[in-house]
């Protein structure tokens, strides 16, 4: 054993040096395998339509008290109801629990989300179950037989 | 030479030479399966394994027909069912056998836990089950999307967002999973990626881990039959217990037949991203009991929004399940921790089975 030491006598430095350079280029190779792998993981931003005004396919004449349907609001679905008392107004569709498509419920006169039992006034006010916030309201414009709905503010 | 050739044949001894059956065979003599009075219980994971071998032939199967896209998904699958011979049985079979698998899972996962298995020296045989299981329940998951059809798209939009739920990190997770800010045909393309490539690759390596685990170790004896001075039994796995294995699974393939038969997979109707979320909408058995969790909980609990809570209740059992192991035994509190963990298991599956139960019971509509 003695003898093995004095025969091959190690260079702790050298021997330092290259387990520091061997690890930081493994270290370094792995860097460059996972960061491309990891951004080609995430999505590209894709540009979503911004419509702050759509003019909807249907007419004033066609929409009944106490009913809403469904319409698409740039990407996104939107409700457009009318109260019993004949009031129109729309919201986004995406309930704020965890985003199912809300619907309207004649029986009841409420906004409901079939998804968690989530109910919403007709002012789109969280009312009972999951929901933790109210339905983003838009604004109706009725211009002749022609209904636009558009962003608040 | 001529004593072997009597004994095995010439092409056993060809083999033997070059890939070494009789170190196999002489593995295979060793393995035994411990007799006492839960022996039953360890059928399950034999259980699940086949019913995974089931769940990978018919996938590949249905893969000759499915198209992964928005436009096709439904389509491919309509056709499937109704033009392909026998894709109604295959889609079925693939259907039910995957929720059997889960429930096979769920039986050996408790078994192991009420009966403490996850005991030194088989911390990691634990840990990879529970890996395993994440995988099927991944596999559950990203499946029940593929069909594209209306239940699909809001069960994958509710179980997108609940990681979206989480402060700093939620928006992000829910991104990635979705590839895009909604729920669409590039959360398909990458559910299906996920689905019969990146599970499957994973779980062949966990599930290499778990077996290898289970040989080295061989099977637990429960602490009951541990302590106690009786002599211990056990019973050949090769071929006695195997065979016992094979009428389970001859079993099991009938139930699948059955259940394939009367009652086939359905595919109801194309998802419509605008659309409202149908009546009554459900997510697999599995899952029932989280849903009717965020379903009872209050918009608030303390200030805080009741879903955010929801999901960290959930992370917080999942963790504690895992951790079983390390808490059971570095808690110090000897037979206490031991009942203690047994008594986590039976409040989990008490609290699961009401859930469920409430989940498929209560009306939607109130």
């Amino acid at each position: 054993m003695a003898t093995n030491e004095t025969s091959l006598p190690v260079d702790h430095g050298r021997r330092n040096f290259l387990n520091w350079f061997l690890g930081t280029s493994a270290g370094a190779f792995l860097v460059a395998v996972l960061y491309p792998v990891s951004r080609y993981l995430v999505p590209p931003e894709v540009e979503e339509s911004t419509a702050h005004t759509v003019t909807l396919s249907v007419k004033t004449q066609e929409l009944k008290a106490n009913s809403g349907q469904i319409f698409r609001f740039g990407s996104q679905p939107a409700i457009l109801i009318e109260s019993p008392a004949g009031v129109v107004r729309a919201f986004s569709a995406t309930c704020t629990h965890l985003g199912c498509i809300v619907q309207y419920r004649s029986d009841i006169s409420q906004i409901w989300c079939a998804c968690h039992n989530g109910h919403f006034d007709l002012n789109g006010k969280n009312i009972e179950g999951p929901p933790p916030k109210p339905l983003e309201e838009y604004v109706v414009n009725l211009r002749g037989d022609q209904i636009v709905v558009s962003k608040k503010g | 030479m001529e004593l072997q050739t009597a004994k095995h044949g010439r092409l056993w001894i060809w083999l033997d030479e070059r890939i070494g059956l009789g170190g196999l065979a002489k593995l295979a003599k060793k393995k035994e399966v411990p007799l006492h009075r839960h022996t039953f219980w360890y059928y399950f994971g034999g259980m699940t394994l086949f019913l995974f071998m089931i769940q990978v032939t018919t996938g590949i199967l249905l893969l000759l027909y499915y198209r992964p896209s928005a436009g096709e998904a439904f389509e491919s699958i309509q056709f499937l069912m109704t033009e392909v011979q026998f894709g109604w049985l295959i889609r079925s079979i693939h259907a039910w056998s995957a929720n059997l698998m889960i429930f096979a899972m769920f039986i050996h996962l408790f078994s192991a836990l009420l009966l403490h298995a996850y005991r030194r020296p088989r911390e990691m045989t634990w840990l990879s089950g529970g890996g395993l299981l994440a995988l099927c329940l991944g596999f559950g998951f990203t499946g029940y999307l593929l069909p594209w059809n209306e239940l699909a798209f809001f069960a994958t939009r509710v179980g997108t967002e609940i990681p979206g739920v989480l402060p700093v990190i939620g928006p992000f997770l829910r991104r990635l999973l979705r590839g895009g800010n909604d729920v669409t045909g590039a959360t398909l393309t990458r559910f299906y990626g996920i689905h019969v490539a990146i599970l499957p690759a994973s779980v062949t390596l966990v599930l290499g881990l778990h077996l290898f685990l289970v040989q080295k170790h061989g099977m637990s004896r429960p602490l009951s039959v541990e302590t106690n001075s009786e002599e211990k039994k056990a019973m050949p796995f090769f071929p006695n217990f195997f065979l016992r294995d094979l009428v389970g699974w001859l079993c099991a393939l009938g139930l699948l037949a059955a259940l394939a038969a009367y009652y086939p997979a359905e595919l109801g109707k194309k998802a419509d991203p605008f659309q409202p979320a149908p009546i009554g909408i459900k997510p697999e058995w599995y899952f029932m009991a989280m849903f009717q969790t965020l379903k009872l909980l209050p918009s608030h609990i303390l200030g805080i929004e009741g879903e955010l809570l929801g999901v960290l209740g959930f992370g917080i059992v999942g963790v504690v399940l895992i951790a079983v192991p390390f808490l059971d035994r570095s808690s110090g509190l000897g037979k206490t921790a031991t009942r203690l963990a047994a008594a986590f298991g039976f409040t989990l599956i008490v609290y699961s089975v009401i859930l469920t139960y409430l989940g498929y019971t209560m009306n939607p509509t109130k």
